[in-house]
């Protein structure tokens, strides 16, 4: 019995929300009296077993195969069956990625487990397991417990956990050999493209004001866009305002979009999905407009108005220019 | 084609939320219901398919009595014809669950596609198409954008993180998730709200499906969730708040 942490990286990239993942690994390990380990998967993924191996865990799985080199939900799935198969591990953990929504779910059906996904939270009591999600985009949160034979499979909210907490140490690296057909892999993916390169660089932005859906209408844009002139702001929005066409894509915060850490981040009207709060959460002061006073966004606000935008975000640029030319 | 589009049905956007007295789900009894909005997506591609390749689109739905109400608005979007797995025991269902019977029902349909959102906005597992790919044995692929049909095969734009895309092929059937956004949404004629009154909307019961299976993930516990910031809220008159709100950007956040 084990945790299996199970890290992500793309051509030979490791994506940043593996580390927190292992610090889950590392505090639930000691929580449960289990120990970790870990898989990398792909082609060519030596450095990386390696660099894994510098961690506080008991060993690290470099699961190798040609077709691994390019990410497939059927190869993935195939390759980490056998693994686990191989290991049995008690719980196997996931950063909460695009590509582990792609397969993870896939994988926990072949042991008859459900994948517990986004989760923000994991408590230990009397040796059970309790992980917190989030429903309804973060307006409730909820205590999820797994039964049933087979691992616990969950995959990890961006942000949940910190990497930094992260413990040094020293493990073996063990390559595992699947066995894969080219066959059995379905899905023929092409390279990875981006649409046309951005023209506007959010994160370079001092202050940020970004609208969302509570804005209503693109004519009634303009009422933000000059709460942004005020402030000397670049304006940003969420996903929903881009989708719509009504500002475009390059200007979108989240995890769709951009991830950025300004000192002033002003959402007019944005509820607080966690796609969008993954992409601002760093900003080291967030305001809120919203008329929601229970919506998610004022979670990770330091100052709120609750109320109609409409009203507010004309006081307020009428009150920062004020201030400005005092 | 013939194109199955598994819908379901949610708690309207920015209803006022509170945790039944079971303390386990959310109390429903004041709350108003609509499609997800990423399976209004997928039904759209769906229909757009239709509309280039000519075939079926059927409604799959699981879900209570008041679940009929989303199916026909989907039907007088231009659906065909639907399915409703009338149960009110969804939410104590998990996705493997949930996944099962739908997929009991897609099997005899025999369809070239089906097609959901790539997640549920009350839930949001966001695992419910990927798991019926699975029990059905057939290929997937989640986050769609776009969906291009071939002679036999699919090939699919699927968003990947920091506005990142790639293009994947695969055989059909398939089963794909779609991203919200990716098309405009159609509104139903009056024509189409007419016609959908003669749609046939055949209901199965869990137990025609083989029976739900006992949940192995179950939500123990759901409440309002616990601030992890202290929030300094000004309301009341606009004017009023916003000039507390600049004194405090100005003299404690200085970063005015």
């Amino acid at each position: 019995m084990s945790i299996l942490v199970v890290l992500e990286q793309q051509a030979g990239q490791w994506h940043r929300m593996s580390w927190e993942t292992l610090a889950a690994g590392q505090q639930l390990g000691v929580a449960l009296g289990e120990p970790l380990e870990v898989a990398v998967v792909g082609k060519g993924i030596g450095a990386l077993a390696n660099e894994a191996a510098a961690k506080k865990l008991a060993k690290v799985w470099a699961v190798e195969h040609d077709l691994l080199d390019s990410y497939t939900a059927d190869g993935y799935t195939s390759a980490l069956e056998q693994l686990i198969q191989k290991i049995q591990p008690k719980l196997v953990l996931f950063p909460h990625t695009y590509q582990v929504r792609d397969f993870a779910p896939k994988l926990a059906t072949r042991f008859s487990q459900v994948l517990v996904s986004d989760v923000i939270a994991a408590r230990v009591e009397t040796g059970a397991l309790t992980l917190v999600r989030q429903f309804f985009q973060g307006r409730l949160s909820g205590d999820v417990r797994v039964s049933g034979a087979g691992p616990v499979f969950a995959s990890l909210q961006a942000g949940a956990w910190r990497a930094d907490a992260l413990e040094s140490g020293s493990a073996a690296v063990e390559t595992f050999a699947p066995t894969l057909d080219a066959s059995q892999i379905r899905q023929k993916p092409e390279a990875p493209f981006r649409e046309a390169a951005r023209a506007v660089d959010l994160t370079a932005a001092e202050i940020i004001v970004s609208v969302g859906r509570g804005v209503g209408e693109q004519s009634n844009l303009p009422v933000v866009e000059d709460l942004a002139q005020a402030f000397g702001a670049e304006l940003a929005a969420s996903r929903p305002i881009c989708d719509a066409g009504w500002l475009p894509m390059e200007r979108q915060v989240g995890s769709s979009g951009q991830t950025v850490a300004p000192k002033l981040y002003v959402a007019v009207g944005i509820s607080g999905a966690i796609q969008h709060l993954v992409g601002m959460k760093g900003a080291k002061t967030i305001v809120a407009i919203n008329k929601d006073s229970n919506a998610p966004i004022f979670e990770v606000a330091d100052y709120g108005i609750v109320g109609d935008l409409f009203e507010v975000a004309p006081a307020l640029a009428a009150e920062v220019r004020k201030a400005k030319s005092a | 084609m013939k194109i199955i589009v598994a819908i379901k049905q949610v708690p309207v956007r920015d209803s006022a939320l509170h945790p039944a007295a079971s303390g386990k789900w959310i109390g429903e009894a004041d709350l108003s219901f609509e499609i997800n909005e990423p399976d209004a997506y997928a039904l759209e591609e769906a229909l757009q398919l239709k509309e280039k390749h000519g075939g079926e689109v059927v409604v799959l739905c699981a879900g209570p009595e008041r679940a009929a109400q989303t199916i026909r608005e989907a039907l007088a979007k231009g659906a065909d014809r639907a399915i409703h797995i009338e149960t009110d025991a969804l939410v104590s269902l998990d996705t493997l669950g949930i996944a099962k019977l739908l997929a009991g029902a897609v099997t005899p349909e025999k369809p070239d596609l089906i097609l959901t959102g790539l997640q549920s906005d009350d839930l949001g597992a966001g695992q419910t198409g990927v798991v019926m790919a699975e029990l059905l044995g057939v290929p997937h692929s989640t986050i769609i954008m776009q969906v291009e049909a071939r002679d036999g095969s699919i090939r699919v734009k699927r968003e990947l993180e920091n506005g990142w895309f790639q293009h994947i092929e695969m055989p059909m059937p398939a089963v794909l998730a779609m991203q919200s956004g990716s098309n405009k949404l159609r509104y139903a004629t009056l024509m189409g709200i007419k016609k959908a009154k003669s749609k046939e909307i055949r209901r199965v019961t869990p137990g025609e499906l083989g029976g739900a299976a006992p949940a192995v993930a179950t939500i123990e516990k759901v409440y309002l969730p616990q601030k992890s910031k202290q929030t300094q809220l000004f309301e009341g008159d606009a004017k009023k708040a916003a000039a507390q709100l600049v004194e405090k950007l100005k003299f404690e956040a200085r970063v005015l």
